[in-house]
């Protein structure tokens, strides 16, 4: 990199080999994808003979009948109803908790902080029968809390420790000088923690709603009733009953995630900082 | 933290009733304790009521017969652990779930780290492909696993279009216990790679230059420079990724349902797919529930000890 280079360097096979090597990965991971967008394209006859190239015409018709169907958008708002339920829950509960791990100091604060963080070593699928069972005996089955109150539960480990980090950082200083100016905890939470967190709460929000908008197994053993689905239960049932007629299937998971798509290219940056974020500092 | 001792509240008290009027003080406290009773028990509650609670419930359950209806009444104590470790597709389920993470370990691993390598540098394009490896991890499993469904179909797929292109019949991968297993691992690999990928970018982007300069300037090639002081200094995050890849493992269930359900013949659970096939959809509470203890006890087992001996010093 830093090394000055008066000649010109002689041909470098590393470089192609390096380029060929990115090449491949490159379509590895484009070919299902593209191949998958434009199948929603063609019909089932060209489908089978031609998989990969562009469509002979574009057939219009798939994905004009998904973007018109009550069922695309009823799965799509199901999907962010729980989402939102999801990131705002975790966002309070979590920061309230984050918070007072991080400014108050009481007896017993680092056991119970060792208490939560038990919830990074497991999976919620190991008790997820009795889940269902106590979601079902508080009468949350086949509502949209008894899938999202579950998910804030299971999210809280990571979430209040990223958040906790994060609040420590802000000077101790500027707690004091609020205190002695008469402002209570709350109300530093409120005015001062909050705004300067936003980074932290992006982060948090967008693992939780990335989490959320695909999780499957929960919402799978807690919703009973189709006008409920989340995308991932719909996508399911459609593929079940259009089995091979994979035109209309590949249209409809184009369709499908393509939010998620077009929100990742908006908002790269803080998606990947987030989702590595999580990992890294968990 | 040595500041955080210095300027302890107490200090801060003095302070406050040297230059503030006494009432100062009586806000203050009490505004400790509020929060104390109104910020900690929302999430602890919601964190007993469906994470701690359920787990020690399934312990209980997995001592009873029961169909989740009524009381439990029909305690059978451990029976229900030995009709699980008899069962043969709990062990072939155990059997894939060491594949999966073998396969992370040797292919996807080493996968993540040359690309890292070689796209942490600045060029034009770096960036874009960056992005382009990261995306699938973004996508749901549900979809990930349509699309793959798709791509390995026997009629319509792009697999069994490249076999015909040659002239041989096409090959059902899902559809055989030889290759449904097999078939799943290409799909993780293309899922997971490039979160692994950007875990190491993001590590090698923090570290310090001065070493790899220094070794440079001292006359190191460029791959004893890199076996020899970058991927010593990646050993943290090489640690961290194994880890996820483990964990990950162990609760894979999103992306095998819509590829082969587990099947055929059960040759391509994973545990967690074992679990919702045998234990949730059938409601054997008790069997489902020993299922999950013995799967917590693998999670807790392999966390701490893993913490243990490889993340000592993290």
């Amino acid at each position: 990199m830093s090394n000055v280079e008066t000649t010109r360097a002689p041909f470098d096979p590393a470089v192609l080999y390096r380029a060929l090597f990115l090449a491949a990965i490159a379509i590895f991971v484009l070919v299902p994808l593209l191949a998958t967008g434009l199948g929603g394209f063609k019909s089932l006859g060209e489908l089978r003979v031609n998989p990969f190239g562009l469509p002979r015409h574009w057939d219009w018709q798939n994905y004009a009948d998904i973007l018109f169907s009550k069922r695309y958008w009823q799965l799509l708002r199901n999907s962010l109803i729980i989402s939102t339920l999801a990131v705002t829950l975790t966002l309070i509960v979590a920061s309230m908790a984050a918070f007072t791990f991080a400014h108050v100091k009481f007896w017993g604060s680092s056991m119970l902080l060792s208490y939560l963080t038990l919830g990074l070593l497991f999976p919620a699928a190991t008790a997820v029968l009795p889940l269902f069972i106590r979601v079902r005996d508080l009468g949350l089955l086949d509502t949209y809390f008894g899938v999202a109150l579950p998910q804030v539960a299971f999210s809280l480990a990571m979430s209040v420790l990223l958040l906790r980090r994060f609040f420590r950082d802000i000077p101790y200083e500027l707690l004091e000088a609020a205190l002695v100016d008469g402002c209570s905890y709350i109300k530093f939470f409120r005015y001062v923690t909050l705004p300067l967190s936003r980074p932290i709460l992006a982060t948090v929000g967008t693992i939780t709603f990335v989490n959320s908008w695909n999780a499957y197994l929960l919402p799978l053993v807690m919703l009973n009733t189709d006008e409920l689905y989340p995308w991932p239960l719909g996508i399911m049932v459609y593929q079940g009953e259009y089995s091979s007629e994979w035109h209309l299937i590949l249209a409809f998971i184009t369709l499908t995630i393509l939010p998620t798509i077009i929100l990742f290219l908006l908002a790269q940056k803080h998606i990947v900082a987030g989702l590595t974020a999580g990992a890294v500092k968990g | 933290m040595a500041r955080r001792i210095a300027s302890s509240p107490s200090l801060g008290l003095v302070d406050a009733a040297a230059t503030a009027p006494v009432a100062v003080r009586g806000p203050a406290w009490d505004s400790r304790y509020t929060v104390l009773i109104l910020f900690l028990p929302p999430a602890l509650l919601l964190f007993t009521l469906f994470v701690v609670l359920p787990i020690g419930e399934a312990a209980w359950y997995s001592a009873f017969n029961w169909n989740g209806f009524g009381k439990p009444t029909n305690w059978i104590g451990l029976d229900n652990y030995r009709f699980v470790l008899e069962t043969r597709a709990f062990w072939l389920a155990l059997r894939n779930n060491g594949l999966i993470i073998a396969v992370s370990l040797l292919i996807q691993l080493p996968l993540a780290l040359t690309l890292a390598l070689m796209l942490a540098e600045r060029f034009r394009g770096a960036v874009a492909l960056r992005m382009l490896f990261f995306l699938p991890y973004i996508l749901a499993e549900i979809a990930t696993g349509l699309i793959f469904s798709f791509v390995y179909d026997g009629d319509y797929g792009l697999v069994a279009s490249i076999w015909r292109f040659f002239g041989a019949e096409a090959p059902h991968l899902l559809a055989s216990t030889d290759t449904a297993m097999l078939a799943i691992l290409i799909v993780i690999v293309w899922k997971y790679f490039g979160f692994h990928m950007m875990l190491f970018i993001a590590a090698l982007q923090s570290l310090d230059k001065n070493l790899v300069e220094a070794a440079r300037i001292d006359g190191a090639t460029r791959s004893q420079v890199l076996r020899h002081i970058v991927v010593p200094l990646l050993y943290p995050t090489i640690r961290l990724s194994v880890f996820f890849a483990i964990i990950g493992s162990l609760q894979l269930f999103d992306l095998v349902m819509p590829l082969t359900r587990g099947g055929p013949a059960d040759s391509s659970n994973t545990l967690v797919s074992f679990l919702y096939n045998n234990g949730i959809s059938r409601m054997r509470v008790g069997y489902g529930s020993a299922v999950g203890v013995i799967l917590f006890t693998i999670c807790v087992t392999f966390a701490f000890t893993y913490k243990r001996w490889f993340m000592r010093d993290e």
